[in-house]
């Protein structure tokens, strides 16, 4: 965090930060607009980061917020004529949830044990396949994470108007399309959720691979990530993929501290010392695997990849590791998601199960699979296989490509390096 | 980051209620992501001291409860001012007694 930073106002952000989401979703349910609900959302931040320095923090501070905005809402709607349709829809909308009648008044609303469903709705509105990717996080971002703008802009290292525009894009898609802010029906659900994964596990790679640039924003993005799908895993508990993604999510953060080296040079995973290895998130993932367990249904991409996590993370040293189940998972993997990426991991977990020569075979067979172009790890892996084949020339060609192709400086130092005779 | 907060002794008997809100607190903050772990201490435990690399034991319960932890939450969070403000809604739950915030570093 910046040193110098007010502590009014950081106590201000910090309550922000903690309830904008359940603040959002609540207000979304009222005005039934997630970008309008955002805006009120925000003026009732403004409305804090006033008063709150002069006259101190309010007795309940995630109360006042809540409250503050919700006012805001109801002078909102009263203003384009909208309260009574709003409320009479509430009223139809709580009658069919909990088939009991009554006029629904806007507190009930507001401080009824509806808002984690709200939330979980809002978690799907902002992830929704109608918007681009790059939308889709940012907005995810703002309304889930309470990042500002300027937050979200540093973290993806782009220019602030960029970062604007890519939530004003999402808020305007979703009033354009008319998307609905509502739990999706069971047919688009698995669709659906998949979008919302995908989301959290890109803001989480982000922040964890740091593809450039070195601001304290970005690590952060894995943190943020693990937070949405920690929540995301209390609000749709019987989904083993979510489950699935936050073992995955706890246990690649549970090597944190070590992946980089003292001038920050990646450690690879097998030359990590595992003492540094959190044991309480590798813990948090063995836990979240088992509760992705749910026999009968067939297992997701997310939890081959955590089993594949927890089988590092099982083994004491690095020649403890089991390649061979390993390389399984990622054949089984391969089969469900049958990239040219998944393949080049089967690769590595062959190469140590089996030895450089099968492994080989596989990366050539992939290698001239469009999508790894400009990949840097293929002639990264490839360049090792080579090296443990005594074909040291061809190998040091491989790295000097691989560290042309990194964005990561790092890295490319490493990469130099071996390409060095 | 991570923070320790931890509660001493010597607070007033839980009651009925104070039970429920707490359960719902964790929950909260479960939901939310942000709690890691929590548990409650014994009371009677072992002090240890040690000089010159030798240990000594002494049993028995310790003498200032109020200076005694006798339960801790690890949560994780984005700023300190997330952590006091969470220990601000601990507090208001528990009304009255001390404890600590402490921020905990260590693999992250």
């Amino acid at each position: 965090m910046t040193p110098e930073r007010d502590p009014a106002r950081a106590a201000v952000e910090a309550v922000w930060r903690l309830e904008s989401a359940r603040i959002v979703a609540a207000l979304a349910r009222l005005v039934r607009d997630v970008g309008l609900a955002e805006e009120l959302a925000q003026d009732a931040l403004v409305a804090a980061l006033t008063e709150w320095p002069e006259r101190g923090l309010p007795p309940n501070p995630a109360g006042w917020l809540m409250t503050t905005a919700k006012h805001r809402a109801i002078d909102r709607l009263r203003r384009d004529d909208r309260l009574a349709a709003n409320v009479a829809e509430l009223g139809r909308a709580a009658e069919a949830d909990r088939r009991a009648h009554g006029q629904a008044d806007f507190d009930a609303v507001l401080d009824s044990d509806a808002i984690p469903d709200d939330v979980l709705r809002l978690i799907f509105v902002a992830c929704h396949p109608a918007l681009p990717a790059e939308s889709r996080v940012a907005l995810t971002l703002r309304v889930l994470g309470g990042l500002t703008t300027a937050e979200i802009a540093r973290a993806f290292v782009v220019a602030e108007p960029t970062a604007a525009q890519r939530i004003v894009r999402a808020k305007r898609i979703l009033a354009d399309r008319r998307i609905p802010f509502a739990i999706p029906p069971p047919a688009e659900r698995p669709a659906r959720l998949s979008s919302v994964l995908e989301v959290v596990y890109l803001i989480f790679n982000e922040g964890y691979t740091a593809t450039a640039g070195d601001d304290w924003l970005r690590p952060e993005l894995t943190h943020e990530a693990l937070r949405l799908g920690r929540m995301l895993a209390e609000l749709a508990p019987d989904e083993p993929e979510v489950h699935g993604l936050v073992a995955l999510m706890e246990i690649q953060a549970s090597r944190n501290a070590a992946r980089t080296g003292p001038d920050g040079e990646p450690v690879p995973l097998l030359e990590q010392n595992r003492g540094r290895w959190d044991p309480l998130l590798i813990r948090r993932g063995y836990a979240a695997l088992l509760r992705a367990e749910r026999p009968g249904r067939p297992v997701g991409p997310y939890v081959l990849q955590a089993a594949i996590a927890a089988c590092h993370a099982r083994a004491r040293r690095a020649a403890d590791t089991d390649w061979a189940t390993i390389a399984a998972l990622y054949a089984t993997l391969h089969r469900l998601t049958p990239t040219p990426v998944v393949e080049l991991n089967r690769a590595v977990a062959v190469a140590m199960a089996e030895g450089p020569r099968p492994a080989l075979a596989i990366v050539d067979a992939v290698a001239g699979h469009p999508a790894l172009r400009g990949y840097h790890l293929l002639p990264a892996v490839r360049g090792d296989l080579l090296a443990r084949l005594g074909r040291h020339a061809e190998a040091r060609a491989e790295f000097a490509r691989a560290a042309a192709l990194t964005r990561n400086r790092a890295e490319r130092d490493t990469l130099l390096r071996r390409a060095a005779p | 980051m991570r923070f320790l907060m931890t509660m001493n002794g010597g607070g007033p008997q839980a009651d009925e209620q104070l039970y429920a809100d707490m359960a719902a607190f964790v929950q909260e903050l479960t939901s939310a992501g942000v709690l890691l772990a929590t548990g409650g201490l014994a009371m009677e435990g072992t002090h240890v001291t040690a000089a010159g690399g030798r240990a000594t034991f002494t049993d028995g319960p310790y003498a200032e409860a109020k200076e005694t932890i006798v339960s801790f939450a690890l949560i994780d969070v984005r700023s300190k001012e997330e952590a006091v403000e969470l220990s601000r809604r601990f507090w208001a739950l528990v009304k009255d007694g001390e404890g600590d915030l402490r921020q905990v570093y260590g693999p992250e």
